[in-house]
């Protein structure tokens, strides 16, 4: 049984490079706090695993199902509103503990994904971009003209701490964002054996209507697409309003929707590694450029064009073409270097 | 009040339109998604300050410097950067998103965050039925009109017109029929680009210039032209009236209306478009519809 099992991780993570990568890395996540511990590293780097999870559930959403959804901070927003709200004293609010309020917060984003979706299911293409992007400026104007509940421009803040210590805060932000990474990357695997949303996504991308006609209720999936996504991007909200110790006007933001979609388009739409990469790049990125603050957004704006002219597929698909090759008769993946199939020694030429 | 709400409505809904047909354009004949079309608008307003106010130019001279200038920036970008990507929708998207950043940065370092205000080109006002009109609205507004007739003349009356609505409808067939559809998509980027300008030369003198300036319509536009109907003129201009009817009304009649004066515009699109999913004149292609 368990050689069985160090066989299959032999041949599925040490033999495709991508996955070993992947698995490094995130090993190496787990050694961060033991080679440093300044906590402005620690900061930027739990902001970026929250930020991961944001990216992915934008990916999966619109990424895997073809909904172009360009009102993503939505989902942020109202998660960190309602754990903010939830977790704030009396007189405002009813003081729930943390580990209550972001799990009410994420399904509160859950019932926000599943009213987005209502004009999804009778939109598509820019249509749906446009209209997914008013949503978060609607509730953005509600909250400007409600100040006395939602605090206005100062957003509510004095929100407990997820935990005393920087350390254990980001060993808890590693942890959520592994676990949220690797079930979206479970539902949307169309290889999988054992869940069948990924193949069934896939085909709602490719065709919607063949995708009907051969007996998928569509409107179910991508039902499921925007209250998994939201789910998703909820969590991240919760836990990045807790982290801050604030939730504010900025997490409905018409950036930070623009964010999840750069981040996932510059690392590789419809990959999920895609956004990780993306993000683990862009994110760390722009806070080095802090140093020469003018400059940040320029460098960054431009640093995206240029990317996207010469890999107009994203980064990360573009590295992994370059290291993996596909073998022509099996399709097991191969390392760039070897010239023969590892499984089936046919030419990889 | 109801006259203050007539002549509002009419001076904001011209400049929406301007924007909106542009955008317009270039979405209904190029298929790009151009996000980056506000910044021209905001482009030619600072280009307004440079040359009017900063170089003292003669205003006639500046307005038309003004403008030649951001349709050439236009035009690089379309060639430097959307044309290598046309077929990546995406991609269009994002690149020209982040060109809008570039081009604010670019502001924000040359003429730092700061307000800026354009000079006015005439003073003055004018009453009609009750309500001051500045000469500049009145201004405003005939240009918005000439401007959209000129528009309409060129699609339906002239040559170039017929080939880019022919582009507009089948880019393939039209090449077969012998239109150079490169050079169409250059000139629609070339006028779409153009009358971004014109709307950001004429509001200028009402506006506070600062390098956000551009999000505030771009939020609009993309309401507009969803309400109307992607890549339909018509659409656009009776978007534009509505949507800034909206806007008015709200900032008129509702306590903290300025807060929600978006939201209450994109609540009717988002609204409009349950109902009429391609939007009030646009027309679902078989192979786009649901």
């Amino acid at each position: 049984m368990l050689r069985r099992l160090l066989k299959d991780f032999q041949g599925d993570v040490i033999a495709i490079p991508g996955r070993l990568i992947a698995l490094i890395f995130f090993l190496l996540l787990f050694f961060i706090p033991l080679l440093t511990q300044q906590p402005y590293i620690l900061r930027t780097l739990i902001f970026a695993n929250m930020f991961v999870i944001f990216a992915v559930s934008w990916d999966f959403i619109s990424g895997y199902t073809g909904q172009m959804n360009f009102g993503h901070a939505l989902f942020f927003g109202v998660a960190a509103y309602t754990s903010a709200m939830l977790n704030r004293g009396p007189p405002m609010g009813p003081d729930w503990p943390v580990w209550a309020s972001i799990p009410v917060g994420a399904l509160a984003a859950v019932i926000a994904g599943v009213v987005m979706c209502l004009p999804a299911l009778r939109l598509r293409g820019p249509y749906l971009a446009l209209v997914t992007l008013a949503f978060p400026l609607i509730l953005l104007g509600v909250i400007f003209a409600n100040t006395q509940f939602t605090g206005g421009e100062l957003g509510i803040s004095g929100l407990d701490r997820i935990s005393e210590s920087r350390t254990v805060d980001y060993y808890v932000s590693v942890l959520v964002m592994l676990v949220s990474v690797f079930i979206m990357w479970k539902l949307t695997d169309a290889k999988s054996a054992l869940v069948r949303t990924g193949i069934i996504l896939h085909a709602i991308r490719e065709d919607e209507i063949a995708a009907r006609a051969s007996g998928i209720n569509t409107i179910r999936y991508k039902l499921f697409a925007f209250a998994v996504g939201g789910f998703f991007a909820g969590i991240s909200g919760a836990f990045f309003a807790h982290f801050m110790r604030i939730a504010g006007p900025s997490t409905l933001d018409l950036t930070l929707s623009f964010q999840a979609i750069i981040w996932t388009v510059f690392g590789g739409i419809v990959s999920i590694y895609g956004a990780v990469v993306g993000v683990y790049i862009l994110y760390p990125l722009m806070e080095l450029l802090r140093v020469v603050s003018e400059w940040r957004m320029l460098i960054f704006a431009a640093i995206v064009v240029l990317i996207l002219l010469f890999m107009p597929e994203g980064i990360a698909v573009w590295i992994r073409d370059k290291i993996e090759r596909e073998c022509p008769r099996c399709k097991l993946t191969n390392v760039w270097w070897r010239r023969t199939c590892r499984a089936c020694s046919a030419s990889l030429y | 009040m109801i006259e203050g709400i007539i002549v509002n409505t009419l001076v904001k809904g011209g400049v929406y339109a301007l924007l909106a047909i542009g955008f317009s354009l270039i979405f209904g004949v190029a298929r790009v998604l151009n996000l980056a079309h506000t910044a021209f608008y905001m482009l030619a307003a600072y280009g307004i300050y440079t040359f009017a106010d900063l170089l003292g130019l003669d205003p006639i001279l500046s307005i038309f410097l003004s403008i030649v200038a951001t349709t050439l920036i236009g035009l690089a970008t379309y060639k430097l950067f959307i044309d290598r990507v046309r077929e990546h929708h995406i991609t269009v998207m994002l690149i020209t998103l982040a060109l809008a950043m570039v081009f604010q940065e670019i502001m924000l370092l040359v003429f730092g965050g700061h307000y800026l205000s354009a000079p006015s080109f005439v003073s003055g006002y004018w009453e009609i039925i009750g309500v001051k009109v500045s000469y500049q609205h009145l201004l405003t507004f005939g240009v918005v009109a000439v401007v959209l007739i000129g528009i309409w003349a060129l699609l339906s009356k002239t040559k170039l017109g017929i080939a880019i609505r022919a582009t507009a409808q089948d880019t393939e067939v039209a090449n077969l029929m012998g239109i150079n559809v490169s050079t169409i998509l250059f000139t629609v980027m070339g006028v779409a680009a153009g009358l971004a300008a014109v709307a950001g030369v004429v509001v200028a003198p009402t506006l506070v210039l600062e390098p956000h300036m551009l999000w505030p319509p771009f939020v609009m536009v993309m309401a507009i032209i969803t309400l109307g109907g992607l890549g339909s003129v018509k659409g656009s201009v009776v978007g534009a009236f509505i949507l800034a009817l909206v806007e008015v009304l709200v900032v008129f009649l509702l306590p903290a209306g300025a807060f929600l004066k978006g939201a209450f515009a994109l609540l009717v699109m988002v609204i409009v478009l349950v109902v009429r999913p391609e939007g009030l004149y646009g027309v679902a292609f078989e192979e786009e519809r649901l």
